[in-house]
């Protein structure tokens, strides 16, 4: 068990690059390391769709700092990976279209080695277009891309967890266009409905979907209040891509489980973080850079741990 | 000829009920989830005396579907329970990414199958069922023809790991397999020897297809009757070995003739040694109000159709 608290899981930047594959989930420590690994994740995320033309880096991008500060400083994580996740947090990825952050971050964190990153979305790779339990790949627990399941699954692992008297942690990242989908609001519905308190669902509020803004596209309406009506726990992290204030948003839900509510975490995120030219708009939802954006994507973004 | 007795007639989902609360009692990792329609499933001793392991998911199918593919993460099997147009129909893309895509050990037990779900009318009868969950890799397919067949069905898929659809239906019906029987996952049972034609049936047509083979009989012609509880994987020696005796077959069903039993058997036979072959199956419709005595008349869904066809494959060879 890797225990956070103790930060056992502390390593250097060169033990990290040098040995990161091979030492499953480790854990790097403070702020300016995790700094580092948020600007790397970003070169991963656009490296792996650059090779293939395909794969979703505005998504991605606006939640590296999100993953970072999920894997490396808040789930309690086992060092072997096992489907069944007992006696230690687990998380679900919902929207799994930003796949190549999920990889980035799972490779990164320690549970497969880092170079399979350059096989994402190639014939025969672990690391499908969208994230799958049918290629084995370490780090996910079910198939996610149809939009839509994620907090349902979390809603059954979390249950799980209570049935197994284990403590830990349910997590789940939904898109906010996601919230689209009606199952959602039957999860949401019942999750408060049955006090699923050991369940933090994050939903990314970039305010971006394929065809365009959510408000155009169809408009949600008042998020917040409707989770709240829903009777859910929630708080807001109104700086998303500030690494600091995710930590301390994500200790915060944390702190807050067990209370007979489940957590909801609006995260303000904005689309394409991190490269310019892809931010505050949804052109880059599900479109690879080319030769000379990339350049300049990764000029903006300079290498900090090893690429692949 | 076998004499085949019903010890009283029992609807299947009775038999779904009985083998829960077994399971209950004997497999701790069993959990329950059911849709609003707890008393029609027949959870209800399992929801009073397991109260922990029940999960009432409001009408919410889809839900459902996702919560119990979550449960299997931490061990357990999750049954879920809800009419069976409810549990694919609604809920086919759930199935298909959280459950089959996934492999997760989720047991789907549907009630309420095909027309003889009765007055309810079409919205609530479902003949494409068996289509829908067969065409998903990895999904184990079972319909059963009776009371103590159903029992034996869910306590088996209990010890099977991977993901499964249960199907079986409302009205009562003629219970007349073995008490306590062991259920093989993908074995055919033999129900009468014959040389002459092979009746193949499924689920509540089981029961017409001896009815018939009695008929054909007293005209002389030995019918083989062959139980196929499990569409898949398909039992293809049993339907094989069995047609390279009679050279022809009869395929019987409550479902539609597109995606079904009979389809599947088709493959077969195509795949090896075309064969002349029946399908007692619905006719690409849906289903309507009436009894089900009725309904399985007016879509000849019953023995007299099957010994129709039976006549019509044995005059093909």
């Amino acid at each position: 068990m890797v225990n956070n608290c103790s930060r056992i899981g502390f390593v250097s930047l060169v033990e990290y690059v040098t040995f990161g594959a091979e030492k499953p989930n480790i854990r790097m420590s403070d702020l300016q390391n995790l700094e580092a690994l948020v600007t790397q994740v970003r070169r991963d995320i656009l490296r792996q769709v650059h090779k293939v033309n395909s794969g979703h880096p505005g998504g991605s991008l606006g939640c590296a700092e999100f993953f970072v500060a999920l894997y490396q400083e808040l789930m309690d994580r086992n060092e072997d990976f096992s489907m069944d996740g007992k006696n230690e947090d687990i998380f679900f990825l919902s929207n799994g279209h930003i796949s190549p952050v999920f990889y980035s971050v799972l490779a990164r964190s320690g549970y497969f080695p880092v170079d399979e990153l350059n096989t994402f979305r190639l014939l025969n790779s672990r690391l499908q277009g969208h994230p799958t339990t049918h290629e084995g790949l370490p780090g996910v627990r079910i198939a996610s891309g149809s939009l839509g399941q994620g907090i349902s699954a979390a809603i059954g692992a979390a249950l799980s967890k209570k049935l197994n008297n284990d403590s830990h942690l349910v997590y789940t990242l939904c898109g906010d266009g996601e919230l689209q989908e009606g199952q959602n609001w039957e999860a949401i519905m019942y999750a408060a409905g049955n006090k699923i308190d050991n369940l933090v669902v994050t939903i990314d509020l970039n305010g971006q979907q394929i065809d365009g803004s959510t408000d155009n596209v169809l408009p949600m309406g008042n998020i917040k209040g409707k989770f709240q009506a829903f009777g859910w726990d929630v708080l807001e992290i109104e700086k998303g891509n500030d690494l600091d204030a995710v930590i301390t948003g994500l200790k915060n839900a944390k702190s807050r489980t067990g209370n007979g509510k489940p957590i909801c975490i609006l995260l303000n995120t904005v689309m394409g973080n991190g490269v310019d030219f892809m931010m505050h708009t949804h052109a880059w939802h599900g479109k690879a850079p080319n030769d000379e954006q990339l350049k300049v994507a990764l000029s903006q973004n300079p290498i900090t741990l090893g690429d692949y | 000829m076998k004499k085949y007795t019903n010890t009283g007639s029992k609807d299947t989902r009775s038999g779904f009920g009985a083998g829960l609360t077994q399971l209950g009692k004997t497999n701790s990792n069993v959990v329950a989830l059911c849709a609003d329609l707890t008393g029609s499933l027949k959870m209800d001793e399992f929801k009073e005396n397991h109260p922990e392991r029940f999960f009432q998911v409001g009408i919410a199918e889809a839900n459902m579907i996702g919560m119990a593919a979550g449960m299997t993460i931490g061990g357990k099997i999750p049954f879920t329970g809800t009419f069976a147009n409810f549990s694919t129909g609604r809920v086919y893309d759930q199935i298909r990414q959280s459950v089959a895509y996934s492999y997760k050990n989720v047991k789907i037990c549907a009630s309420h199958a095909g027309v003889t779900l009765g007055e309810d009318g079409a919205t609530h009868q479902i003949l494409e069922d068996i289509g829908l969950m067969k065409m998903l890799p990895g999904m184990t397919v079972i319909n059963t023809c009776d009371y103590n067949q159903t029992k034996a069905a869910t306590l088996a898929i209990a010890e099977y790991n991977g993901p499964v659809y249960l199907r079986f239906g409302r009205p009562k019906v003629a219970n007349f397999t073995q008490e306590d029987q062991t259920f093989e996952i993908g074995k055919a049972v033999h129900l009468q020897e014959g040389n002459d034609v092979t009746i193949v049936a499924s689920g509540h047509l089981v029961w017409e297809a001896l009815i018939a083979a009695e008929t054909l009989n007293e005209q002389g012609l030995k019918a083989e009757v062959i139980n196929i509880h499990t569409i898949k994987p398909l039992d293809n020696k049993a339907i094989l070995n069995s047609v390279s005796k009679t050279r022809c077959i009869v395929t019987a069903e409550e479902h539609n003739f597109l995606g079904g039993l009979g389809e599947s058997v088709s493959r077969v036979l195509a795949e090896n040694t075309p064969t002349p072959q029946e399908f007692v199956a619905t006719k690409d419709t849906f289903g309507e109000s009436g009894t089900p005595a009725q309904l399985m008349e007016k879509y000849g869904l019953n023995a007299e159709a099957i010994v129709k066809a039976a006549l019509k494959v044995i005059a093909r060879k």
